[in-house]
């Protein structure tokens, strides 16, 4: 029996199970994108049939990161660039939680750029929004990896120098096996891709475009976006991979000039993930580890037994 | 001349095989009834450099590498890479001969590979042979090797020459020759181990006194180091994840980690940096599953962000950290102890942690174990702190220390059934930081629990967990974290953590923590031979610091001397800031060139320290108390 009966329970959910009945009330600015987050997530949440206590929504600083505070499952608001290992080592720990990262362009682009070259790489079972931006909101404005080049700020008075990153190119270079853009103002397609990543077994990474009238006032709303599955001008296959290349790429210069493309980029659903790859190897136990330490039955090994000969 | 015991010291280069040799030397004398300790002295290099380790044997306990050594096996160093006197560093390639001379105690005895040394390279060979009254035996240990197996074979002659001079049984050898080599070598290896023994034997004529000492033990031993026991005791609290990236020496429970836990069904990664080490741990923990990280200096410096959220957001964690000598790069492969203050306070806000430095191999298996137990039970982030001469060394430790029964408890943690009676907030938040927790400690809810769901934050935070900026939750909330200390500070009393030596009664003291306590303790023991009247203390317990022991031995002595290897004397001053007095009875003798006390050194220093003069070694430095 597991010690954990929240993960699997058949019963309806509603997504009002989500939201905090009194406070704390989202503290986003009017018009701030990271409502449209929330709000998809919530819609996506019954639809893949999870409850509140079997979700573990891990999140990094900025307003992003506020996320789920406004939102009733398990939460982690680490630190700043640190929502990918703390979660992914949660998911190693036990399987069967949803998982879910969530931070900003800083947060996950910059600050925390490394962890997700690698989490892509390992390819682990779970989901990773990028509240993008384009700008460091909680810290007021500055500059952040994805402003476009030449972006004036208090902290780049002379615009930037730096060619932004390119956030869904090196997703599929480092290896994510999901990767997806969406809008804020596209809650449809936004709820929809939040779906399949929390479906996708892999690392699912939704760059999620995000506006903050606050700070990026000559940002666009991300309108009029265009899907790029979709649209007669594209129709993108996202399982052919050097299509993805190519349409990421292209997405990513459109950006800047004013064209919003979305959808899905890349799906590969072959490729095993994470977890599947250390328990082929035998370096992963079949039961979720987490398990272990309830069930009063368990032989504990003692290195007395196992380890102390070599020593004699 | 008659020693009573044996300090065999082999030395070679880097990659010449001296690690695995000297490791089966110890385990030999082991087995033949002596008490071991090794001490290792490595280059941070692959091949080439001087490398040696010391294998210290006698009947009784030992705990400390010796003065000195008295019995030298001189391989050569064959990775050198440019073998001239004028080197830049030196002729490489006779270091292993030249540069263990100065430390050979008089009457000591001497074999070495005229194979690749030749001692007319040395300066004064002669001239200080008969001035030290040393024993040489020059043998072409290459040549024995590669006529009867392969050149890499001439540590076995060596051995094989060790043994016949000092007396000792080959069927030791033999046995743990047999036990880890595979067929093919086995046989060309006894070839030349016997050949060796039996040419010395019938070639010279011995004129050293020299002899193994004979021993027994009443029960049975086993070698292990620092590093075996700090990953035993871990894996014996149940620890079955471990986060890290590599660095000298932390690498080493590392990597006994990372070969222990996939066979008991737990997880190892090694991922890309430390700061996504530290975090990785904490996020396994939260889920469920007791976990550890760990590291070295500059990669400590990097967890020190995830460190300050497991403080905050009371996520239990161990984390270890293998000090060598800094700052930065530093010496890394020679141990020193200057990261007791990173340790102590690295990370934003007032510091909310438990520290513990192990002194022996025997108690870092307890230690590590403790550390577990701390961290679980009082869901507070733990620091096991020791160093590379820990790490590294190995010693004998009755096999019965480790007959213990495991214990996999995950401590303060809520089962669903207490879940449906505890409190709850609006939105069905768990109260996962209740304000009238015992003893601070308020249990968490693991993810996947029915009705246990709260949110973590770094940020401050009212019982549910929600960001909170309110004056007196903040207030109740911060007491309530530093409150867990006290607890600790009890339940660290009942264990006995320090270790005390010498007389109850004495004039003066030694004080020293972590890795130096087996040296110290021969110090005393050496000291109260001598007529001096002096009890010493090795202290493990940094935070929560053990004020009222240690105010109890510095009020019962005139005088203290605190022994660390540092140049700033961190110990002292972390006592002195605890204490809040003390400052004109305690010193201080430092040692930072890179290599741990020899007892001697202690005793010289201590004496000098008495009658107010210099220490006479300029490897170490005495500061006087305050107000001298
Ligand atoms: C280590 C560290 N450095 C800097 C900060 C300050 N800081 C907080 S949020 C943030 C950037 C936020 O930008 P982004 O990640 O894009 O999130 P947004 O607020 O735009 O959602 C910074 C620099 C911090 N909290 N921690
Ligand atoms: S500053 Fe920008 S990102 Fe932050 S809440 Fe306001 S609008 Fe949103
Ligand atoms: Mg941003």
């Amino acid at each position: 029996m597991s010690a954990f009966s929240a993960i699997g329970e058949e019963r309806e959910i509603d997504r009002e199970e989500f939201t905090p009945t009194l406070e704390p009330q989202a503290t986003w600015c009017p018009g701030c994108g990271d409502f449209g987050v929330l709000k998809a997530l919530k819609q996506a949440m019954p639809e893949i049939g999870r409850n509140p206590d079997e979700v573990l929504l891990v999140t990094g600083i900025g307003c992003s990161g506020k996320l789920n505070s406004y939102f009733e499952s398990y939460g982690y608001h680490s630190i700043h660039g640190r929502s990918l290992p703390i979660s992914r080592a949660a998911k190693l720990a036990n399987p069967e939680l949803e998982v879910i990262a969530a931070g900003g362009d800083g947060d996950g682009y910059g600050i925390g750029g490394n962890h997700f070259m690698h989490t892509a790489r390992e390819n682990h079972d779970m989901t990773y929004i990028v509240f993008n931006n384009e700008i460091f909101g909680l810290t007021k404005g500055q500059t952040s990896p994805t402003s476009p080049k030449g972006h004036k700020s208090k902290t780049q008075p002379h615009g930037s120098a730096k060619d932004p990153v390119r956030p869904l190119s090196l997703a599929l270079t480092s290896g994510a096996s999901y990767i997806a853009r969406t809008a804020a103002v596209n809650p449809n397609q936004a709820k929809e891709i939040l779906v399949e990543a929390m479906q996708h077994d892999g690392f699912a990474h939704v760059d999620f475009l995000t506006q903050c009238p606050t700070w990026n006032k000559d940002a666009r709303q991300y309108v009029p976006y265009t899907d790029i599955n979709e649209a007669d001008e594209y129709e993108h296959d996202p399982t052919d991979r050097d299509a993805a290349a190519a349409m990421a790429s292209e997405a990513e210069q459109a950006l800047y000039e004013g064209e919003v493309l979305t959808g899905r980029f890349y799906v590969d659903s072959d490729r095993p993930s994470y977890s599947e790859e250390k328990q082929a190897i035998g370096e992963m136990p079949e039961e979720p580890l987490a398990e272990r330490y309830f069930d009063d039955d368990y032989e504990w090994e003692r290195t007395h037994d196992l380890l102390l000969d070599r020593h004699k | 001349m008659t020693d009573h015991e044996l300090m065999w010291r082999i030395a070679g280069g880097s990659g010449d095989g001296i690690a695995s040799t000297s490791q089966n030397f110890a385990k030999a004398l082991m087995r033949a009834g002596l008490h071991v300790f090794t001490h290792r002295h490595y280059p941070s290099r692959i091949r080439g450099g001087h490398t040696y380790t010391e294998v210290r044997a006698k009947p009784e306990p030992v705990r400390s590498r010796g003065d000195g050594f008295n019995c030298l096996l001189a391989l050569g160093d064959s990775f050198a890479r440019n073998p001239q006197e004028d080197a830049y560093y030196g002729d490489e390639e006779v270091k292993p001969l030249a540069e263990n001379l100065d430390e050979l105690n008089e009457g000591g005895v001497i074999v070495y590979d005229t194979g690749l040394l030749d001692s007319d390279d040395i300066p004064n060979f002669e001239q200080r042979v008969e001035e030290n009254n040393w024993h040489v035996y020059p043998l072409n240990l290459r040549e024995i090797a590669r006529d009867h197996g392969r050149e890499v074979m001439r540590n076995t002659a060596g051995v094989g020459a060790t043994a016949a001079l000092l007396g000792i049984d080959l069927q030791y050898f033999e046995e743990l020759m047999a036990e880890s080599m595979p067929e093919k070598i086995l046989e060309p290896n006894i070839e030349i181990l016997h050949y060796t023994h039996d040419l010395v034997e019938e070639e010279f004529e011995f004129t050293h006194d020299l002899q193994v000492p004979e021993g027994s033990h009443d029960e049975e031993q086993v070698l292990l180091s620092g590093s075996d026991t700090i990953a035993y005791g871990a894996l014996d609290e149940g620890c079955r994840f471990i986060a890290g990236y590599p660095m000298t020496p932390w690498t080493e429970v590392f990597t006994i980690m990372s070969q222990a836990l996939p066979e008991v069904g737990g997880i190892s990664e090694q991922v890309e940096d430390e700061i996504a080490a530290a975090a990785l741990a904490m996020g396994a923990s939260h889920a469920g599953v007791k976990s550890m990280s760990g590291s070295s200096g500059g990669g400590f410096a990097l967890m020190s962000e995830p460190l300050g959220l497991a403080e905050m957001s009371e996520t239990p964690v161990v984390l270890v950290e293998a000090m060598r000598a800094g700052p930065s790069t530093g010496l890394p492969t020679k141990p020193e102890q200057a990261d007791l203050e990173h340790v102590l306070y690295t990370s934003q806000g007032d510091s909310n942690r438990v520290v513990l430095a192990p002194g022996t191999v025997a108690e870092a298996y307890e230690q590590s174990r403790l550390a577990f137990q701390l961290a679980y039970g009082y869901n507070i982030p733990v620091i096991l702190l020791y160093d590379q001469k820990l790490g590294g060394e190995l010693m004998n430790v009755p096999a019965s220390h480790f007959d213990r029964e495991p214990n996999p408890d995950l401590g303060a943690v809520t089962t669903e059934e207490e879940l449906e009676d505890a409190p709850h907030g609006p939105g069905g938040k768990f109260h996962r930081y209740r304000y009238d927790a015992e003893d601070g400690v308020s249990p968490r809810s693991i993810p996947g629990q029915k009705g246990g769901h709260f949110l973590v934050t770094g940020n401050e935070h009212n019982p549910a967990g929600h960001i909170d900026e309110d004056p007196t939750n903040r207030v109740t909330q911060m007491e309530r974290r530093m409150s867990k200390l006290d607890g600790v500070r009890e339940f660290l009393d009942d264990k006995n953590t320090q270790t005390h030596m010498g007389p109850e009664e004495a004039d003066y003291g030694l004080i020293t923590f972590g890795s130096q306590q087996g040296t110290v303790r021969e110090a005393v023991d050496r000291l109260n031979e001598a007529g001096h009247s002096v009890k010493g203390i090795g202290v493990s317990d940094m935070m929560p610091y053990p004020v009222e022991e240690m105010t109890a031995f510095l009020e019962s002595v005139d005088e203290a001397l605190v022994v660390e290897m540092n140049a700033s004397g961190q110990f002292r001053g972390l006592t002195q800031k605890e204490l809040g007095r003390f400052g004109d009875k305690l010193s201080s003798l430092l040692k930072y060139n890179g290599e741990p006390f020899e007892p001697a050194e202690i005793v010289a220093g201590f004496e000098a320290s008495i009658e107010g003069q210099d220490v006479p070694d300029q490897q170490t430095t005495y500061v006087p108390a305050a107000g001298d």
